[in-house]
């Protein structure tokens, strides 16, 4: 009872007082950029997964080769998701000219329930939009099969038993991404006409989907259930598996948030830890005195404990309304980017804002409080003894493990965790070993300088202590400026230019041997660069070393879909480009001895490692190679990509298809006709739906960003603040002293502008070399992008942070000169 | 009630050994008011912090209201100050953050006294503060601050008052007025004060003055 009087009337006098500002807006900015990032994700990445649901229709999709049983619908309907189911078999239209080979899919009335169809009414027609598949008793088919049946619109056309009615062009399918073994043109019709056909039976070999949407919270609640329990040949479908460009474009994008959320953590960070050690500094009178009047280590401990709890409780959960409100803004401005509308954010960013902004505060200010238990009531009588000197150890202990814990859980992934801090942990002791270096020197310089210069560098000399937290609280809110400014546009238009303008958006598939060459002339006539004509072998794994694979064997489901599909398998001597050999060589010569390289995504979900022994089925031969290198594949930079590529002397041999991918201009799109008619073997996907889909994940991805590094911009400036208030209570003394014993204002003032232009060109340059070293950091270990040394990073950091922190500083400790000395004096003692 | 036997003060600083206090014998009776004088650095401030267990000596024993301080942890001291011993600092010591009144309030919150709001009150007005009550420190003068520091070391009706150059930072004329109220409340609390001064018309009035020389204490006139 007593302890709680206590800490509530210190609380609300430090409340009203102002005691707590700095500390309180570095805590409220940290958990309003946590919260703000949490609620953001939380709906965005629910948005980004509705995005990729366009590409399978829905929000998640069941998948089997017979009928699906019915309580999954049933399922699905009592957690109040809709649904509709799709058929797709292989069979034959008969119009005037004779049979065809066709692709058919037989669609609910609901289909689709994300994305929309595009068709055509005509040859000549644009494409328009529609929202649902064809009705009862009409039939819509690709161009393609208009041309080789010879027919129109409008004509008829026999699908088993049944007459259907050509109603219109099909153009695109938002489900029909990875859809490259489809070779036959596609119809669609309603699924109400294909019982009329009798082409379904029980036995018929068919691909059975059930598309499920709705309430983000319900489909992972339906996930959850189907997986628990998910038969054999039965396969879970969603919309981030559903194609690895977008999958990659959307990694990144999260990639980026967290890591912008991180980079704000940690300078935020360092603003507690500074507002925390001037918190402490300042309380260190008041606990003298309490001592004095008999108040008890333990109930002093308790109260200040408790006060720094309930602080920071109250701090928090403004940040979170903050933070509330920033997502709010946020989500206005880019209203219209979304397609559909936005889940709403669930109440968990609340709980990890409170936790992350009581995690940092104990972890930074608990050690400081910890040296104030060690104060001396003699301290009330003696002002000389000085505030108790904190343990260095505990203090980097604790601020260690509160920031090792947030980012473990901020970055949900311990090695980049673990990688962060050491390199986090490792940049602060290089900072302080540096500053040190530096303001040995500068008193060095000090002794040898005059006047105003010998003033303010002795003045950085002078307290060591004090100068390696300022300048590297500085140094730290620079840094922050120069990832902003800097590093930040480097990284983001590397992302973008990893999509370029001219990013392939047609892919040419089932190339035959002997077409490859004319179709290369083709092209080459047309004025369209391929990136490449790639051989392709189907094959299925069948053996990892001695064990033989069996799809059932993986419990997760894309390992159990990749175990059970055939692959398309490449060959060739040259590394593409915009793959990187993660581990192990390149075979790089065509006469190499057989061997695979892997992707490495599909490496680990499958369980394979370098040197393992590894044997595909194609046509009917076992072909057993090692896997002597790893590769990461930009999957999202459209070109033609493989998850195995094998050395020409395993595959070289084989009968192939081949395969190729090329941008092609919307006003170069009058020589399809052509193409189609010299190469009717050739089947043409266009991909400009995907990749538009994917350009705008990255774009929404870097606007999201920049937004989220507006937190790390103001923490960078708060830190800045925090650095110039922790050495103003000391000046204040010294500057009435100086001033009583006759300096003028103009020599203060120049003297004050040397040292913190001093002190600004110092931290400048060591967070020129981190942001330098950070942003290679990233590019390379994280984004596996290129990275190039920009020189405007030393520009901006040396000269543009002398300037700030010269001028910011100066500013800030001139209401010092103003006053009269007897007063600043009197506010000093 | 209140006494040092033997008392001795070592210090080790950059230029070796210095003893500040050596063999010193003190003995404090209830409601008596010692002066301590001596000039700066004679050892004033130190004697009385260990008197008050704010500090242990390097030699002797101190009593503090018939407690053996030696026997007492950090704790335990600060246990048997509270509530029992009053301070009045030359700096006031009062804490920037809290109103005159709360100030006040906080060595009987701490002591756990019932009606810690009408005893603080009482106190203020004592001294004539209570229009000042709500307000803080830094909008107080030199003199009102001290008058609430008052406050503060007799709100919980001390034993003894330790008073450190309570006149040191105030004018002659606020210094006199400091003085009577001190002495004043000693009376009415009937406690003992140990006033450390310089100044000789201060020391004219309490019971008893010591002068305070090397280290040493020698009877005064």
């Amino acid at each position: 009872m007593k302890t709680w009087r206590i800490t509530l009337r210190l609380l609300s006098q430090d409340w009203r007082s102002g005691e707590f500002y700095l500390l309180a807006s570095a805590l409220i900015l940290t958990v309003a950029a946590i919260t703000a990032v949490g609620f953001f994700t939380d709906r965005v990445e629910t948005a980004m997964a509705r995005q990729g649901g366009e590409l399978i229709a829905s929000d998640l999709a069941l998948e089997s080769s017979t009928p699906l049983p019915t309580e999954y619908v049933a399922q699905a309907g009592q957690e109040a998701l809709a649904t509709a189911g799709t058929i797709e078999f292989r069979s034959v239209v008969v119009g005037e000219q004779g049979p065809q080979l066709v692709q058919v899919k037989a669609v609910d009335a609901g289909y689709p329930m994300r994305g929309h169809l595009k068709i055509r009414d005509g040859f000549d027609q644009p494409d328009r939009e529609v929202g649902s598949g064809p009705s009862p008793g009409a039939v819509w088919v690709e161009a393609r099969l208009l041309r080789l049946l010879g027919a129109d619109l409008g004509d008829p056309v026999a699908l088993g038993k049944s007459q259907l009615a050509m109603g219109a062009i099909l153009s695109y399918e938002p489900d029909r991404g990875g859809a490259f073994v489809a070779l036959a043109p596609r119809v669609l019709i309603n699924r109400a006409d294909l019982e009329a056909t009798g082409l379904i039976t029980e036995a018929s070999r068919a691909e059975h989907r059930l598309l499920v949407s709705g309430e983000a919270a319900a489909v992972e609640r339906f996930k959850k259930r189907v997986l628990a329990n998910l038969p054999a040949g039965v396969r879970l479908i969603d919309g981030s598996s559903a194609r690895p460009e977008f999958e990659t474009a959307v990694e990144r994008a999260s990639r980026f948030l967290h890591l912008a959320t991180l980079v704000t953590l940690l300078v935020a960070g360092a603003a507690i830890a500074l507002a925390s050690h001037r918190f402490v500094e300042r309380q260190t009178d008041a606990v003298a005195v309490m001592r004095c009047l008999g108040a008890p280590h333990h109930l002093l401990m308790r109260v200040f404990m408790l006060r720094l709890l309930l602080f920071g409780l109250a701090a928090s959960l403004i940040g979170c309304f903050l933070g509330w409100g920033g997502q709010l803004g946020l989500m206005a401005m880019l209203s219209d980017w979304f397609a559909t509308d936005l889940p709403a954010a669930s109440l968990s960013p609340v709980l990890v804002g409170v936790a992350t902004g009581l995690v940092a505060l104990l972890g930074f200010a608990l050690p400081p409080l910890f040296q104030l238990a060690q104060v001396s009531p003699l301290r009330a009588l003696r002002r000389d003894l000085g505030a108790p000197r904190g343990s260095a150890i505990l203090t980097v202990v604790g601020a260690a493990a509160a920031l090792a814990l947030l980012i473990v859980w901020q970055a949900g992934d311990l090695q980049l965790a673990w990688k962060l801090l050491a390199g986090v942990l490792g940049a602060v002791a290089s900072l302080v070993v540096a500053v040190l270096f530096l303001v040995h020197v500068a008193g060095g310089l000090a002794g040898r300088a005059r006047g105003v210069w010998r003033l303010g560098l002795a003045a950085l000399a002078r307290r060591p202590a004090g100068a390696v937290l300022q300048i590297s609280g500085l140094g730290l809110g620079i840094l922050a400026l120069l990832v902003l400014a800097v590093v930040r546009v480097d990284l983001l238009r590397t992302w973008q230019e990893s999509l370029p303008e001219g990013a392939p958006n047609h892919f040419l598939i089932n190339i035959q041997p002997q077409d490859v060459e004319p179709l290369r002339e083709f092209l080459s006539a047309s004025g369209i660069d391929e990136a490449g004509i790639y051989p392709m072998v189907r094959g299925r794994l069948v053996r990892i070393n001695d064990h033989a694979v069996v799809p059932s064997d993986y419990a997760n489901p894309r390992a159990e879909q990749l175990a059970s599909r055939e692959f398309n398998l490449s060959h060739g001597v040259v590394l593409q480009s915009d793959n990187r050999i993660l581990t192990g060589d390149w075979w790089g010569e065509a006469g190499a001895s057989p061997q695979f390289s892997l992707e490495q995504g599909v490496a680990e979900t499958l369980g394979i490692s370098l040197g393992d022994q590894i044997a595909f089925l194609v046509s009917g031969r076992e072909l057993s190679a090692p896997v002597t290198s790893l590769r990461q594949v930009q999957w999202d930079s459209f070109n033609v990509n493989f998850f195995v590529i094998a050395s020409p002397a395993l595959l070289g041999s084989e009968p192939a298809t081949y395969i190729t991918s090329f941008f092609l201009p919307e006003d170069r799109e009058a020589m399809i006709p052509d193409l189609v008619r010299q190469f009717p073997s050739v089947t043409l996907l266009d991909v400009d739906a995907l990749l538009s889909q994917v350009r705008q994940v990255v774009e929404r991805g870097v606007l999201a960003v920049e937004y989220v590094f507006l937190f790390t911009l103001a923490a960078g400036i708060l830190v800045m603040y925090a650095g110039i208030q922790a050495s103003l209570q000391e000046r204040r003394l010294e500057h009435g002293i100086l001033r009583t014993l006759g300096a003028g204002r103009r020599t203060l003032l120049l003297s004050l502008a040397v040292e913190f232009t001093a002190a600004g060109v110092l931290a400048g340059l060591l967070a020129s070399i981190f942001a330098e070293l950070t942003g290679w950091l990233l590019a390379e270990q994280l984004f596996a992008l290129e990275f190039s040394f920009n020189p405007a990073v030393w520009g901006v950091g040396v000269f543009g942070s002398g300037l700030l922190i010269g001028v910011a500083g100066t500013l800030a400790t001139y209401p010092l000169l103003i006053r009269p000395p007897l007063q600043t004096l009197a506010r000093a003692a | 009630m209140s006494k040092a036997v033997g008392l001795g003060k070592h210090v080790n600083g950059p230029a070796g050994g210095l003893t500040i206090l050596e063999r010193l014998d003190l003995e404090i009776r209830a409601g008596e008011a010692v002066a301590i004088l001596g000039a700066s650095g004679s050892g004033k401030s130190t004697l009385l912090g260990l008197l008050a267990g704010l500090d242990s000596a390097s030699a002797g024993e101190v009593w503090l209201c018939g407690q053996r301080l030696g026997d007492l942890d950090e704790d335990g001291r600060a246990a048997l100050r509270s509530g029992r011993v009053g301070f009045v600092f030359q700096s006031f010591q009062l804490l920037p953050t809290l109103t005159a009144r709360e100030n006040v309030l906080l060595p009987l919150e701490l002591t756990g006294v019932r009606h810690a709001a009408r005893r603080a009150d009482e106190a203020l007005e004592r001294v004539g503060l209570i229009p000042r009550s709500g307000h803080y420190p830094r909008q107080l003068s030199g003199g009102e601050q001290q008058r609430v520091a008052i406050a503060r070391a007799y709100a919980p009706r001390p034993e003894v008052l330790f008073a450190d150059e309570p006149t040191g930072n105030l004018d002659q004329m606020t210094g006199e007025h400091i003085i009577d109220l001190l002495l004043d409340l000693r009376a009415d609390a009937g406690a003992a004060l140990v006033l450390v001064t310089h100044d000789p018309r201060l020391a004219e009035r309490c019971d008893r003055r010591l002068h305070m020389q090397a280290g040493r204490l020698e009877p005064g006139p």
